[in-house]
């Protein structure tokens, strides 16, 4: 833990607190049907376009039963387009490597991947994709996949902010608007800025290069004289991973790789991408609901989760790993397995705090090879269910439900019943609101529990022991959660896992979205009170640390047995005995 | 007081609620209550699994724990029990009033016949006489009577019961005093307002309320997840090669399942009905018991809930060139045989210039005048003097229009302030005015302030015109006013408050208070009031005093606030004995994990064994906590939550840390393990 990351901490921080109060004031205008922007002159054509493309009236709004069957029949459908691609590539154009069609279950894996916002990768981008692929029928689901995400965060938010309402916006617009005015626009300029850093952006086959000398290090190795170096249209790809919290990198190695995250800016920016709209979303919030404060509430909790998950996985990392310095190794440099030299300790664990903490998944490190603490931080970080700013919509949502529960759970102390910004929690809103946490937990733990007692489950691990029980662990809580990122010792493309993680992010998803929506309908019914003295406080310290304790509170209580067989026994034999796994 | 408050361990109470804590282990009846369902399966589980359980175990070890997880359902039982005890004890000394009556029921034909009091209908006429009990409620049809209605009230001076108006219903089980009424029956036996209170108080009726629905949901939510915990970790540790037997799994899950609030919910909300009773206020369920805590709108009739009722001398202005004192001796002379509450006010405010009281029999040649609603004046001729007090235009015309214009504005600043002004006259000359003011009772200013702190508003209804509601209102110190309200305006200010949001609460007594009473959120019912009026609120109060609707606000706001701060509590609470089972199941393959045995639990079974024993002991710890309710204080909510989150948020993290190390002590003191 050196100078160096602690500005660099800083720095992040600032500028993302900088950047929360223009993105919401812009997400303010964007998710309102008639909000004006500086882009109305040459977008609002094409939105009036697509709207009778559609037969929309953009001014009818949906109840949340229309607005959630709008979404499912509209992600079902985006499923059904790229599990066609991918099994269709072979015969599609841009396929300079010549691929075959993607097999039944890696297809099926894939798309529910991508059209849930997961971005997991049982795939090798550049070894199993064609560029039409990857362009067409996953870079789509990038936008549009982010666009539900922010559709139902701003459909609970409406619930929450209106008054005896019926309806709580409407999805074809949200989903036009969304892409039209923030996520195309947006992603444009970062694709040229990331293009500006070195980031490849070309549809020619890949390039050999011969090496200086020889390479013999891993086998089996069939170009030991020269190296394939995988080409595409990385820049447009990598923008809209980052901004969309998606993660799915272009190439394997993901943001570790030079072609896709060349220098420490692009890195920054990158990493500043990923909580842009989840932080913007938080503005959004306290000023839909007339009381900014509650949105920097919001904010504050997530930024001390955030932090707190940086500050540990760094310590971890930075401390390193006794057992390898009882070898020789320089305790100064903390434990360098699995990262780049490029982007180092910090570096490394800031990327893997905030992309776990979002949804995103992209990593510029290998997770499997932190060490057990350090590791143990993105796993949490996403049981947790990824609310700490969290993915684009979906990381407020989520946080939103925890709102409701801590306010249920301590408000009767005030001496009324508990009442969420005025609208009272009742038994539905307690009841939908389990429902979207208890769904999460059955996944995780109900795969988990599954595969660790398989054969299928043990059959992909590389390693064994506690470490290969937090791989198991990892990949369903990454897929369940949408996060996309893997402890990566796991191989996952095998029938059985493509199918579970599959549904596990299926289940993650839209099983989640479903009670999420009915919460947002019930409260918009409700009533809405004026604030008062008797009002339960949704700002200041005591809020933020309600709000804390909530989310630590379920995510210890649910996930601390498992952990403590996986990653934290691991870091006791690692310390305590001369076991390493 | 009839209902009299029970301290809170009484072996009469005490006895009958451990033969009921057994009783309630009926699975059946355990349904309702998941969590404690839960535990009893769970219990159940390793009492059976005592016989076949794994070589590692002692069977010592099984046998202390299932023991403890059935005390844990017994404790919960108990509680339970205990609030229905006590609320038994209340009914019982209610149903002594309802001793066996013969009752003087009118035949078709115009007879009487003598029947027992259970045999009476609805709609049956009875007469009722001086000395006999009144066997069934019942309205007043015909004649006045004085009646006793001690037995229900506990207040010992009778109160005037007739026919017609607001104060025609009387209650089965009170003694007519004087006179002789016409009653009908309004209620079939077993249907009566005692029996319905009776029922309410055992608990018998006892319906979930709308917050607990939802909190129970939680509470199985939470339930539901740690059994998913639980079985996966089964799963989790054969991978790990860690067998973990069947208690160990059980009495985990039984420690995180949230069994202290599980345990006491139902208690809390029978407790919360039976401080209503000891407050003499029967709330007719458990949901009305809780909207009072969710009021944030009090209306409050002015007469008799703001002020005294009756309005006092306060104040003597002499016209120029007359002393106060002449002015006041006048006045006590016109006073002296007028018995209403101002006459003697007057009476009394006089012997504070120096005036004895005199007594009217030594007062010769006298005549007293008395009020009547044509003069408008009442007072005394003697000595061939004339002395009068009474309203302003009566006096003018009595006096021959002879106010002294002093007088006029002494007259008119009286009324401006709210008052009610009265002038005396000696013949012609008008001596000078009485200042009559309602009197806003003692301590409301401070109470309405504590209200606001709480954000709760105060609404004061009165027939008064604008200006004297505005001056009574501004000395009460209520939030809002509404002056020349007629009973329908209630109707209207409730909806709209409602429409806005808000939840209501008020108290009645007449039949056109009825409406407004069924519309509010909290509407209760004055005792003395009509048939009509009690039907249509959710509480009555039985002293019929109406400023207690401010003690029922905050006996809701206890019951919700000793369920929040219970529940936080409990889950808290897992945080620690996650600290004492996790290590213990471990760290017999996993010896390396033993620093996470941060409160050095002496062995891996003492572990267990203690967080189970702290799990169950807990909740008995907490029971009279459950009856009594956490004691409430009026604070905004922010200081209010600040506070119960310390003691109970922070509490329940830290306590059981402690408690745990406790219980592991005495267990290996003991060699229980």
């Amino acid at each position: 833990m050196n100078l160096y990351g602690w500005i660099q901490l800083a720095l992040y921080i600032l500028v993302l607190l900088l950047l929360t109060k223009p993105v919401g004031l812009y997400l303010i205008r964007v998710l309102d049907a008639g909000g004006r922007t500086f882009l109305d002159p040459a977008l609002r054509p094409v939105e009036r376009l697509l709207y009778r493309l559609l037969g929309l009236d953009p001014k009818k709004e949906q109840d949340w039963k229309q607005y959630t069957l709008s979404l499912l029949a509209f992600s079902f459908a985006g499923l059904l387009f790229t599990y066609a691609i991918l099994r269709l590539q072979h015969v599609l154009p841009l396929n300079p490597q010549g691929f075959g069609p993607v097999s039944p279950d890696l297809a099926f894996n894939t798309a529910a991947s991508f059209a849930t916002n997961t971005n997991w990768q049982n795939y090798a981008g550049e070894i199993t994709l064609s560029y039409f692929s990857q362009m067409v029928g996953l870079v789509f689901h990038n936008f549009v996949s982010a666009a539900v995400g922010i559709a139902v965060a701003a459909a609970l938010v409406r619930g929450i902010a209106r008054p005896s309402a019926k309806t709580v916006g409407n999805f074809w617009v949200d989903l036009v608007r969304l892409n039209l005015y923030l996520l195309l626009p947006l992603s444009t300029v970062f694709a040229l800025f990331l293009v500006s850093q070195g980031v490849v952006q070309n549809f020619k086959p890949y390039e050999k290069a011969t090496l200086v000398e020889p390479s013999n290090l891993q086998a089996p190795k069939n170009d030991s004289a020269a190296q394939t170096i995988a080409q595409g249209p990385t820049a447009s790809q990598a923008a809209i991973k980052m901004l969309g919290t998606n993660g799915g990198g272009f190439f394997n190695a993901n943001a570790s790789h030079p072609y896709e995250n060349p220098t420490p800016l692009s890195n920054f920016i990158q990493m500043l991408l990923i909580f842009l709209i989840p932080s913007g979303l938080t503005y959004y919030l306290g000023r839909k609901v007339k009381n900014q404060r509650h949105g920097w509430a919001v904010w504050s909790a997530m930024a001390i989760l955030f932090l707190a998950a940086v500050l540990v996985c760094w310590r971890a990392e930075s401390y390193g790993n006794p057992r390898l310095h009882a070898l020789g190794v320089d305790p100064a440099d903390g434990n360098m397995e699995g990262k780049e030299v490029r982007f180092g300790v910090f570096n490394s664990a800031l990327f893997a705090a905030i992309t776990t903490d979002a949804s995103c998944g992209a990593v510029n490190s290998m997770h499997d090879s932190f060490t057990p603490l350090g590791g143990m931080i993105p796993l949490f970080n996403i049981q947790l269910g990824e609310v700490v700013f969290g993915g684009v919509g979906s990381g407020l949502y989520g946080m939103l439900v925890f709102v409701v529960l801590a306010i249920f759970l301590t408000g009767l102390m005030v001496g009324r019943t508990p009442a969420y910004l005025g609208k009272k929690i009742e038994s539905y809103d307690v009841k939908v609101s389990v429902l979207a946490v208890i769904i999460l937990i059955f996944s995780i733990l109900g795969f988990s529990a599954w595969a660790s007692v398989s054969q299928w489950g043990l059959a992909g691990l590389n390693n064994a022991g506690p470490h290969g029980l937090s791989e198991i662990l990892y990949a369903y809580s990454s897929s369940t959660g949408n996060n996309g990122s893997a402890f990566a010792g796991l191989n996952g493309n095998t029938f059985w896992s493509n199918i579970t993680l599959g549904l596990a992010m299926l289940f993650g998803r839209f099983l989640m979205i479903v009670p999420i929506m009915a919460l947002a309908g019930n409260l918009a019914r409700k009533k809405l009170p004026p604030p008062s003295e008797a009002s339960f406080p949704v700002s200041g310290p005591m809020f933020i640390i309600i709000l804390i304790g909530t989310v630590l509170i379920v995510g210890a209580l649910t996930f601390l047995p498992a952990l403590a067989l996986g990653p934290i026994v691991e870091h006791f034999l690692m310390t305590g005995s001369g076991i390493l796994y | 007081m009839v209902a009299k408050s029970h301290s809170l361990f009484e072996w009469q109470i005490i006895g009958p609620a451990i033969v009921d804590s057994f009783k309630k282990l009926n699975p059946l009846s355990l349904l309702k209550n998941p969590v404690i369902f839960v535990t009893e399966v769970g219990a159940a589980v390793i009492t059976l699994g005592l016989f076949s359980r794994s070589e590692n175990e002692p069977f010592g070890f099984v046998l202390q724990i299932s023991f403890w997880l059935w005390f844990t359902v017994l404790f919960a039982n108990f509680a339970e029990a205990m609030a229905e005890g006590r609320g038994k004890a209340q009914a019982k000394a209610l149903r002594k009033t309802r001793t066996q009556t013969i009752a003087n029921r009118l035949k078709a034909d115009g007879s009487v016949e003598r029947v027992q009091a259970e045999q009476l209908r609805k709609n049956d006429l009875v007469f009722v006489s001086a000395g006999e009990i009144i066997s069934a409620d019942g309205e007043i049809i015909e004649g006045v009577a004085t009646v006793d209605e001690s037995a229900i009230t506990g207040e010992s001076a009778p109160v005037i019961r007739e026919a017609g108006g607001d104060r025609s219903a009387v209650t089965g089980g009170t003694r007519v005093l004087s006179d002789r009424i016409k009653v009908r029956v309004t209620a079939n036996p077993g249907e009566s307002f005692l029996d319905r209170m009776i029922c309410l108080v055992e608990g018998a009726a006892r319906q979930k309320t709308p917050n607990e629905i939802a909190l129970t949901i939680l509470l199985s939510a939470l339930t539901i997840i740690f059994l998913v915990v639980i079985i996966t970790l089964k799963s989790f540790g054969f991978y790990s090669g860690v067998t973990f037997t069947v208690t160990v799994l059980v009495a985990l899950l039984i420690c995180l399942i949230p069994t202290t609030i599980g345990g006491l919910l139902n208690a809390i909300g029978i407790a919360g009905i039976d401080r209503m009773v000891q407050k003499n206020v029967l709330a007719m369920s458990g949901r009305a018991v809780e909207a009072a805590g969710d009021v944030d709108v009090l209306l409050l009739d002015k007469t008799g809930t703001i002020t005294l009722g009756d309005r006092q001398a306060t104040d003597f202005l002499p016209a120029a060139g007359v002393s106060v004192e002449e002015l006041a001796n006048a006045a006590q002379l016109a006073s002296l045989a007028d018995e209403t509450p101002e006459g003697r006010s007057i009476v009394i405010l006089a012997k504070k210039y120096g005036l004895r009281g005199r007594s009217i029999s030594e007062m010769a040649r006298t005549r007293f005048v008395a009020f009547s609603a044509q003069t408008r004046m009442s007072g005394v001729d003697f000595d061939g003097r004339q002395i009068r007090k009474g309203a302003p235009d009566a006096i003018r015309a009595f006096a021959g229009d002879n106010v002294p214009s002093e007088l006029q504005g002494a007259v008119s600043s009286i009324a401006l302030s709210g008052g009610t002004p009265l002038l005396v006259a000696d013949g012609t000359k008008v001596l000078g005015a009485i200042h009559l003011k309602d009197i806003v009772k003692g301590g409301l200013k401070d109470r309405f302030e504590r209200f606001r702190a709480m954000g709760i508003k105060t609404v004061m209804i009165t027939g008064d015109n604008r200006l004297t509601a505005a001056a009574i209102a501004k000395e009460a110190g209520v939030d809002d006013y509404m002056a020349e309200a007629k009973p329908e305006d209630k109707l209207t200010l409730i909806r709209k408050e409602q429409a806005a949001g808000h939840l209501v609460a008020m108290t009645g007594d007449g039949t056109n208070d009825a409406p407004a009473l069924a519309q509010a959120d909290v509407g209760v019912a004055m005792n003395t009031g009509t048939q009509a009026a009690k039907e249509a609120g959710n509480m009555i109060d039985l002293d019929s005093n109406p400023t207690k609707l401010i003690e029922v606000v905050e006996i809701g706001k206890q019951m919700l606030i000793t369920r929040g701060a219970l529940t936080t509590f409990s889950i808290a609470n897992d945080v620690a004995k996650y600290f004492a089972i996790i290590p213990a199941m471990l760290v017999s393959v996993f010896p390396v994990i033993a620093p996470l045995n941060i409160m050095g639990l002496r062995s891996p079974l003492s572990a267990i064994l203690s967080a189970v024993i702290f799990n169950a002991l807990i909740i008995v710890a907490l029971i009279p906590l459950a009856l009594r309710g956490v004691r409430f204080r009026p604070l905004g909510a922010a200081a209010l939550l600040r506070r119960n989150l310390m003691i109970y948020g922070l509490g329940g993290l830290i306590a059981p840390f402690p408690g745990i190390k406790l219980a592991d002590l005495i267990v290996n003191a003991l060699h229980l393990v």
